[in-house]
């Protein structure tokens, strides 16, 4: 069995090791189908036999070439998702034959128009409450829609005997992921946030492949075995929940902020993190209905009311024993800049919403606003 | 025993020494360019002006936006340090409120009970609210710093709408252009600042309830009389400021730094 430092490192030599497989796997014939955001139901995309992958969007690079199209004022994940793809310099994006996108926010559905210039792009209406009962139908509505679309995109045959296969592979991923996650509900934590995030970026060019999973287990169980006998790799530190917009690249230097000035991160609820994943799909449910259900029960701050996540922010309070919480705010994010006053109130332990974009030139004043933070709780 | 606190600000660092926890002596110096050297020189000056050395001193405590670049035992963010400051400037007080306007940021810390910070905000993206912004505002008018607060208090403030520096140029240009009173210009300046400041105020819970207990003005910006009188007639209290109000900072990391030295010299004994 190989151990801990070993397996973070065939994870962080895999990430950028991501294109060629999937290079690779065109090369053999494989269909590649471009995502962006957690609502994308893979299993459907996997169940017409392509392969989902999360496409670039959080350097700052591409941001100027996205700006020659779009406005300076608009989220700089839209605007660099948007550049990645104007400049032809994602791979993942120069794969895919279709992109799948949500309507999500004004930015992004607005810019899905001009992308499907770029490259077939398949938005589904996404509804914006996830009780109502006219909203859960019309999600399943979409949600058969874009069976149908990738069906005659990629000419094959979406059969509920593939969706109910791949449901069942993608809750035993989501499972995976969380008993990883659970780990860092001990205390002191046994890893730190820096290394969460290896694993979830890991996870994101795992693309269904049982090998990376199984290295994520491998992972888990390592990292409990060796905190059960005792190995502390992590000084203990103030406990901090990340929160808030989309993680990447570029939002890195909050992360090392946090870490480097006595904080250590337990838990991403993010979207690349807890957030679509803490819920699985129900195997016993008619599966568009299922999917319905699951999907539209992620707590997007574009849903409204969106108690669910300030119920889940609660919950990982008290699971993860945090000290404080760290909302992440990407400039022009209205829904959740305006949710952070909610948030504020709800999670009864030390708050502070910070408001970034991709570019580098504010890590010192984070450094600054993180420390003072974690000072507050001593 | 001797504690140091040294505050390396965006304009000027700010070194204070204690002696036994008591004020001995402050000094003020620009930063210039070179807040590694500017730090170390404010510190060599102070311990030669009082004829100590390196040696004396039982605890260093940097704070400020170069607190990373000087040599010392500990470094704690302004936020945590102005807020010690300001509970021994204006110890009798009873302050609930820090505002500090500097040359860089500007913040707003709401304080608990015991004095620890219970919350704070600060604007360090951008230049407006800031000393900064009163810097190029100045350079535009042909006017100094220290003219800001020598207005006479008896004409209105010309409103100035762009909170931007780079706006509110180019909006001053064109006022100017029409005969709008410097003054009244100056004035308007000022009172967009103590705007921006009243917004963080409130965000970290100002109220006029608990606010009667009063707001600290400190950061080079409190020295502006006229800001100061701009800022009570928007929160409606009056504010607390000190001649020793820019030495906030300094003073808090060199309280700090004796409070540890002292709970050593407990733990050990």
């Amino acid at each position: 069995m190989r151990d801990v430092e070993s397996i973070f490192e065939e994870m962080r030599n895999a990430i950028p090791a991501g294109p060629v497989r999937i290079k690779e796997a065109v090369d053999k014939g494989k269909k590649i189908v471009g995502c962006y955001c957690a609502y994308t139901p893979y299993e459907v995309i996997r169940a017409a036999g392509a392969i989902p992958v999360t496409l670039c969007s959080t350097s700052d690079k591409p941001i100027a070439a996205g700006e020659e199209h779009l406005p300076r004022n608009l989220c700089p994940l839209i605007k660099s998702s948007y550049g990645f793809a104007l400049t032809d310099t994602c791979p993942y994006f120069h794969f895919c034959s279709v992109v799948v996108g949500e309507t999500t926010c004004d930015g992004k559905k607005k810019m899905y128009e001009l992308l499907n210039r770029l490259r077939p792009t398949h938005v589904m209406q996404l509804p914006q409450t996830y009780a109502d009962p006219a909203s859960l139908a019309l999600w399943k509505t979409e949600i058969e829609r874009l069976a149908r679309r990738l069906e005659s995109e990629l000419d094959v045959t979406v059969a509920e005997s593939d969706l109910k296969r791949e449901i069942a592979k993608r809750n035993e991923e989501r499972r995976v992921l969380g008993d990883f996650y659970a780990l860092s509900t001990l205390n002191p934590a046994p890893l730190s946030g820096l290394e969460l995030n290896i694993v979830n970026e890991f996870f994101k060019v795992s693309f269904g492949d049982e090998k990376s999973l199984e290295l994520i287990r491998e992972l888990t169980s390592r990292l409990r075995e060796n905190y059960k006998e005792g190995e502390r790799r992590v000084a203990p530190k103030k406990r901090v929940i990340v929160t808030g917009c989309p993680t990447g690249k570029s939002l890195e230097k909050v992360f090392n902020a946090i870490e480097e000035n006595g904080g250590t991160i337990v838990a991403f609820e993010n979207c690349g993190g807890i957030k679509p994943n803490y819920e699985l799909v129900d195997e016993t449910l008619p599966p568009y209905d299922a999917l319905a259900a699951k999907y539209l029960g992620i707590p997007c701050s574009c849903m409204s009311p969106n108690n669910k996540r300030l119920d889940l922010l609660e919950k990982l309070v008290a699971d993860y024993y945090a000290d404080g919480v760290v909302d992440v705010i990407l400039q022009a994010c209205h829904t959740y800049n305006v949710e952070t006053f909610l948030v504020r109130e709800r999670v009864k332990v030390p708050y502070i919403a910070v408001e970034t974009d991709y570019y580098q030139g504010d890590a010192e004043q984070l450094a600054t606003r993180m420390g003072a933070f974690i000072e507050m709780m001593n | 025993m001797y504690t140091i606190g040294a505050d390396i600000g965006s304009v000027a660092v700010k070194v204070v020494l204690l002696e036994d926890g008591e004020w001995r002596d402050g000094i003020i110096v620009p930063t210039g360019w070179n807040p590694k050297d500017s730090g170390s020189e404010a510190i060599s000056a102070i311990l030669n002006q009082n004829d100590l050395t390196r040696a004396h001193i039982a605890r260093v405590v940097s704070t400020g936006y170069g607190r990373n670049s000087i040599e010392c035992d500990e470094r704690i963010t302004e936020i945590t340090c102005h807020a010690k400051g300001a509970k021994i400037i204006f110890e009798r007080g009873g302050v609930r409120f820090v505002l500090d306007i500097g040359g860089q940021d500007s913040k707003a810390i709401s304080l608990d009970e015991k004095w620890n910070v219970s919350d704070f905000l600060m604007n360090d993206k951008c230049a407006a609210g800031t000393g900064r912004f009163l810097q190029n505002m100045a350079v535009m008018l042909e006017c100094e710093l220290k003219d800001f607060s020598a207005l006479p208090n008896d004409i209105e403030p010309h409103a100035i709408s762009s909170m931007c520096t780079v706006f509110a140029e180019s909006e001053i240009v064109g006022l100017l252009a029409q005969g709008v009173d410097k003054q009244a210009l100056m004035l308007g300046i000022l009172d967009s600042v103590a705007s921006r400041a009243e917004g963080m105020l409130r965000r970290v819970g100002f109220n006029s309830g608990r606010s009667a207990r009063g707001v600290a003005f400190t950061g080079g910006a409190s020295r502006s009389i006229n800001l100061a009188e701009l800022l009570e007639r928007r929160l409606g209290v009056p504010l607390l400021t000190s001649e020793m109000s820019q030495y906030a900072g300094a003073l808090g990391a060199a309280e700090i730094a004796f409070r540890e030295v002292l709970s050593r010299t407990r733990g050990a004994g």
